[in-house]
């Protein structure tokens, strides 16, 4: 997902009965569902998770930009690129909601963007995949907008209330991000022969890496029993796979493309389509920042922070002598 | 240099008449540039009409430990709420 493989306190998760009067109050509220906030009481281990999880959420909406940045000054009509520019700026918007929420928790917004751009905080594997059309403007809107959409929606009950409520801005955002993705493909699988082919090769190349956005398998996870104990993450891995997947085959079939996946077929016992896992050592490289944009990425948003110190400085002076002139007449 | 803009709490108030409501944060070197920033981070799509922003360390919090003497008080005085009154049907509307 747009945070991938965080890791807990890797303890597994404490009986009531082990827990001390404070941590087993704030756990009994968490099970009541209700929120926890900013100057509440919590475990260490929660604000840590917490930290690296929202963290690489808002990294990846920030570093989620530039794929489709790619496209914005080549976009085929006038309204196409209005409208990019807009989707684009809302995952700005993203980044910044919940940078916000991180920061509450006692991280500061430099801490957050040093740990990016040093690499010792990740972002989603899928933005360090490359955007080579057109059609890859709708492939990203439908599957990878669809794909974040899955987890962000529960995410807006999770337990911290800074977190869930950025959740819900998110959340009413982004069908927007969906719609205008799959109205591309449309339009591109309703066109010339050479367009069909262009949306078809789009969905091939993020087909598997969109599966991948859900992380390996987490049935067995220490981290994610302890996350999901603590309502910071919904449902499991496969799960929220398995629901994209449901969601996207017939969508595909009404816009008369084919999934890359030999195995994929309805299965009438389980309710569910059965299809083909993605090649998790592929997605164990991109994490790695050996995916094939990871060091473009990362020089990009390094280039950007160092590009712009001198207006970060200037606007912070011209402030402090603004405050002094002020005073001063006072 | 590394010091950080300050942290800006923004409140928006939306077209139906309701208060100002707290919608998050930013960072922004000054008030100005906090509202023109909050214009683009809280409101692309017509949530508001007015901008207020608060200096986040400006703003003074009650703290959870003091939610029993706090809140607790107003458990026990049923009779502030208009439920707590038995009007007979035939009184009409009230
Ligand atoms: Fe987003
Ligand atoms: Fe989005």
């Amino acid at each position: 997902m747009y945070a991938q493989m965080i890791k807990s306190t890797g303890k597994g998760v404490k009986a009531l009965e082990d827990m001390d009067p404070q941590e087993r109050a704030f756990q009994e509220r968490i099970d009541a569902g209700g929120k926890i906030e900013p100057k509440d009481w919590m475990p260490e281990g929660y604000r840590k998770t917490l930290i690296r999880q929202i963290g690489q959420h808002a990294h990846s909406e920030i570093v989620g930009q530039l794929p489709e940045g790619n496209w914005i000054t080549r976009a085929p009509t006038l309204q196409r690129k209005a409208i990019l520019l807009a989707k684009v700026q809302d995952e700005a918007g993203h980044g910044l909601y919940l940078y916000c929420a991180a920061e509450t928790l006692g991280v500061s917004r430099d801490q957050l963007t040093r740990d990016l751009l040093s690499g010792k905080m990740k972002y989603s594997s899928i933005f360090n995949y490359p955007t080579l059309t057109w059609a890859d403007m709708g492939a990203v809107g439908w599957l990878v907008d669809g794909a974040a959409i899955m987890n962000q929606v529960p995410l807006q009950r999770t337990s911290y209330g800074p977190y869930a409520r950025a959740m819900v801005r998110i959340c009413k955002e982004e069908s927007f991000h969906q719609r205008q993705g799959f109205d591309i493909m449309m339009k591109m699988a309703q066109g010339t022969k050479a367009q069909r082919h262009m949306a078809q090769d789009a969905l091939n190349r993020f087909w598997y890496p969109s599966l991948m956005m859900f992380g390996p398998s987490d049935k067995d996870s220490v981290h994610s029993a302890q996350s999901m104990a603590w309502k910071i993450k919904m449902n499991t891995n496969d799960e929220l796979r398995q629901k994209f997947v449901d969601q996207t085959v017939p969508q595909a079939e009404h816009l008369g493309l084919a999934i890359p996946d030999e195995a994929l077929r309805w299965n009438d016992e389980r309710g569910h389509y059965d299809f083909s896992e993605p090649d998790w050592s592929e997605f164990y490289e991109v994490l790695k920042g050996n995916g094939p944009c990871s060091a473009e990425r990362m020089a990009a948003r390094n280039k950007a922070w160092d590009d712009g110190a001198w207006v970060r400085e200037g606007l912070l002076a011209h402030a402090e002598k603004k405050r002094a002139r002020k005073l001063a007449a006072e | 240099m590394s010091s950080e803009w300050p942290l800006w709490e923004v409140f928006v108030r939306g077209q139906h008449g309701l208060s100002h409501r707290h919608v998050g944060s930013l960072h922004a070197a000054d008030a100005e540039a906090a509202i023109r920033n909050a214009r683009d981070v809280y409101t692309r799509r017509n949530e508001g009409v007015s901008i207020w922003v608060v200096e986040a360390s400006a703003i003074a919090a009650s703290s959870p430990e003091e939610k029993g003497p706090l809140y607790e008080p107003a458990n026990d005085k049923v009779y502030r709420h208009p439920t707590f009154y038995d009007i007979p049907d035939d009184v009409g509307a009230m």
